[in-house]
């Protein structure tokens, strides 16, 4: 017995082994498996994705990014149904690999085009451009707007809303049920408005990576990430005191599925007034002060019987607020629709998560199901969102 | 986004047309580009359409040149009949080939004698002809000449010897009827595809009597719907290669009588022009009058149509021509006459 277990080989050598003998699997497998089957019988399948367009007067240059199956030969560009001069995609583009074209265009303020690719094949790609507009300069000015873009329509809303915090600390018990309730609405009146952006937005991007399935992948992650931050939390937590920090612990899960979102909704912003479709007027501002100001209460919303420093509301608003600054950055100076899906998704995870830890909140003690307050809440926090959404159309 | 799209030309092709159209007539001004124009400098953007500059297809792979159909007549092989008349017989092949359409555009044409356009059958009036039709192509195929003619000589699927099977052959026989400027294509289904694959040339009935001794050329209006949606085309030319003639302008005299035999095949487009810049023409409807209908510098053709241009260019220099839909300019379909003494 004892001979045979030292003649066993070590397990290092066995899992070489076996690798060994998988990488050898494999190559002969590509050796000898694509001669016994057929050659694919279609034309090659070409598929090419804009992701980035960027207009200077009398050019606009195309980052195109191969996201089909084989190489895409770029041969001609017509614009408007006139053939073009180009610089760029001389070699075939290989899958997944980028390649910019620089279209010499005399393109007019405002005005729609259709840029066309004809491949070696004959093929054509399109890619229209709603409206033209000169690209904004990366400049000192543009980070100064897009910080002012980012603090009007993410901190300041949530600061507002964090201001109802002294009445809400007057409320009863069942109003602050309510309340939470209104907050949940919200929540999910965001994922999903966000899941639907994600997901129209992703099935314009590169196949490749995923498309629609990135707003799930990246919701998936968030939401990993975050339960697992809150075990951690929830863990130092018990340690130090049995249900004190609960409330603040919520607190701050909420304002990160919140400040998750503004990310998103940051990056909307940030790549409408990128390619000119954003009127950056009182409207907007106005709207998702009212849209946002929700988003503020939702957050101090677990704090009614909490004396929180000031510092740890400031920080709760920029933690909630501030990525709408980094979304608008991203957004404006990154076009990619697949990134912008995936952080998207990051949103709807994050939220979905803080749902699930809002929810036991909902119930009184010894209820079993959502009482009628906070029912109603939930209600109310669809409609508002619904409504006060209506005034900010990007 | 973007998507990969055969189809979709269309509509953006008639809701943009107008922008198309606004950068054509500025195109008109431009100058030819040299065969390497600097990058971005002229030749492109306002200076008119262009493909990417210093771009050029492979004449010598594709078996023809645009500039030598011009002038390129094929008169058959010609022989007396007992009855004294003129026998002119040729051999036509329908052949598979792939032709590089545009600077890097690879299209698979189905062609006679291996070219876009067919070869320009020439004969005169009353000469009986005898077309051998080989269809060396890998589909049916049909050749169908426009005259008058036996119904069983008229290249149509289920009359005479209908449809032409891959490795057949047949030969079409009939008198040069009437005088005039003609076309012959392929008429096996579906008709427009084996039309716009490449099937067609110019067929030219002289009259009894020479028509004034001049400079003559061919040219065939069509274009290459790439795609293979079967709505519009993606690129149009003159004699096979769109843009051909603005690098490779056509070479004229002044004062000598030039003649153009301008025939439309394009397909999918219900009309196409033809634009002379600074001259104007006489122009011979189908060639079957000897005296011209107008004197003009635009015409426009239908499928089908033809008719015969006459020109005397008074002055040197270079004179566009193109095509008076200015999105077909701009889509390959325009060139330059050189004028020289």
């Amino acid at each position: 017995m004892s001979t045979r277990l030292t003649t066993r080989p070590p397990l290092w050598l066995m899992a070489l082994v076996s690798t060994a003998a998988l990488v050898g699997a494999l190559v002969a497998l590509a050796l000898a498996g694509s001669s016994t089957l057929p050659e694919r019988s279609g034309p090659p399948i070409e598929q090419l994705s804009v992701e980035r367009t960027v207009l200077t007067p009398g050019v606009i240059d195309l980052t195109i990014r191969n996201d089909g199956a084989d190489p895409v030969q770029v041969a001609q560009v017509f614009v408007n149904d006139a053939y073009v001069d180009f610089e760029g995609g001389q070699a075939p583009i290989d899958r997944l690999s980028a390649e910019t074209l620089s279209l010499d265009v005399p393109w007019q303020d405002g005005q729609p085009y259709l840029v066309s690719i004809l491949t070696s094949t004959g093929l054509v790609i399109e890619h229209p451009i709603e409206a033209a507009v000169a690209t904004p300069q990366v400049d000192g000015d543009f980070f100064v707007s897009m910080a002012l873009i980012g603090t009007y329509v993410g901190i300041i809303p949530v600061a507002l809303g964090m201001m109802f915090l002294p009445l809400l600390r007057r409320v009863s018990a069942t109003t602050t049920r309510a309340l939470l309730g209104l907050t949940v609405g919200l929540l999910a009146f965001l994922a999903l408005d966000a899941t639907l952006e994600g997901v129209e937005l992703a099935s314009g991007a590169a196949g490749a990576f995923g498309g629609p399935l990135l707003v799930l992948l990246g919701a998936g992650l968030a939401f990993l990430a975050l339960t697992a931050v809150d075990r951690y939390l929830r863990g130092r937590v018990d340690r130090a005191d049995d249900r004190g920090a609960g409330p603040m612990r919520l607190s701050v899960m909420i304002a990160t599925g919140i400040g998750l979102h503004n990310l998103g909704e940051g990056l909307a912003i940030g790549s409408a007034y990128a390619v000119g479709e954003l009127a950056l007027g009182a409207a907007l501002i106005v709207g998702f002060a009212l849209h946002n100001t929700t988003e503020g209460l939702a957050v101090v919303a677990p704090l009614t019987a909490q004396r929180p420093s000031l510092p740890a509301l400031v920080g709760l608003c920029l933690l909630a607020g501030a990525p709408a600054i980094l979304g608008a950055l991203v957004g404006a100076s990154v076009e990619n629709a697949a990134l912008s899906a995936l952080l998207l998704g990051f949103g709807v995870g994050a939220i979905a998560q803080v749902v699930t830890q809002i929810l036991p909140s909902l119930k009184a003690r010894g209820e079993r199901s959502l009482n009628l307050p906070a029912l109603g809440g939930v209600t109310a926090g669809v409609l508002v969102m619904y409504f006060t959404g209506l005034f900010v159309t990007i | 986004m973007t998507s990969a799209t055969r189809r979709g030309l269309l509509v953006g092709g008639a809701s943009l047309g107008v922008g198309a159209a606004v950068i054509g007539t500025q195109g008109a001004n431009a100058q030819p580009q040299p065969a390497a124009a600097p990058h971005m400098a002229h030749g492109g953007g306002v200076n008119g359409a262009t493909f990417r500059a210093g771009a050029v297809v492979d004449h010598e792979a594709n078996g023809f040149h645009p500039t030598e159909i011009l002038r390129d007549f094929d008169y058959g092989t010609t022989s007396v009949m007992a009855d004294g008349r003129v026998l002119r017989e040729w051999e036509i092949y329908a052949v598979d080939t792939e032709i590089e359409v545009a600077p890097g555009v690879r299209f698979p044409a189905w062609t006679f004698n291996s070219r876009v356009p067919g070869p320009t059958l020439r004969c005169r009036q009353g000469d009986r002809l005898r077309v051998r039709f080989i269809n060396g192509s890998a589909h049916p195929h049909t050749m169908h000449f426009h005259g008058i003619h036996p119904a069983d000589m008229d290249g149509v699927p289920g009359v005479g010897a209908g449809i032409i099977e891959p490795g057949d052959s047949f030969t079409y026989e009939f008198d040069a009827e009437p005088f005039g400027l003609h076309l012959y294509h392929c008429h096996a289904g579906p008709l427009a595809e084996h039309i716009s694959r490449g099937m067609y040339g110019t067929f030219i009935v002289d009259p009894p009597e020479d028509r004034p001794p001049a400079d003559e050329l061919i040219m065939v209006m069509h274009g290459y719907n790439t795609t293979f949606d079967g709505e519009g085309n993606q690129l149009y030319a003159v004699n096979g290669i769109p843009f051909h003639y603005m690098h490779e302008p056509v070479k004229v005299r002044r004062g000598e009588l030039v003649r153009i035999y301008l025939v439309n095949i394009l397909e999918y487009d219900p009309i196409n022009s033809f634009h002379l810049h600074g001259n104007f023409f006489d122009y011979y409807p189908t060639g079957t009058r000897l005296e011209p209908s107008e004197f003009t510098d635009t015409i426009i053709q239908g499928q089908g149509q033809r008719g015969i241009l006459e020109i005397r260019f008074p002055q040197p220099g270079r004179f566009m021509f193109h095509a008076h839909k200015t999105e077909f300019a701009d889509l390959g379909w325009m060139g330059f006459f050189e004028v020289t003494d």
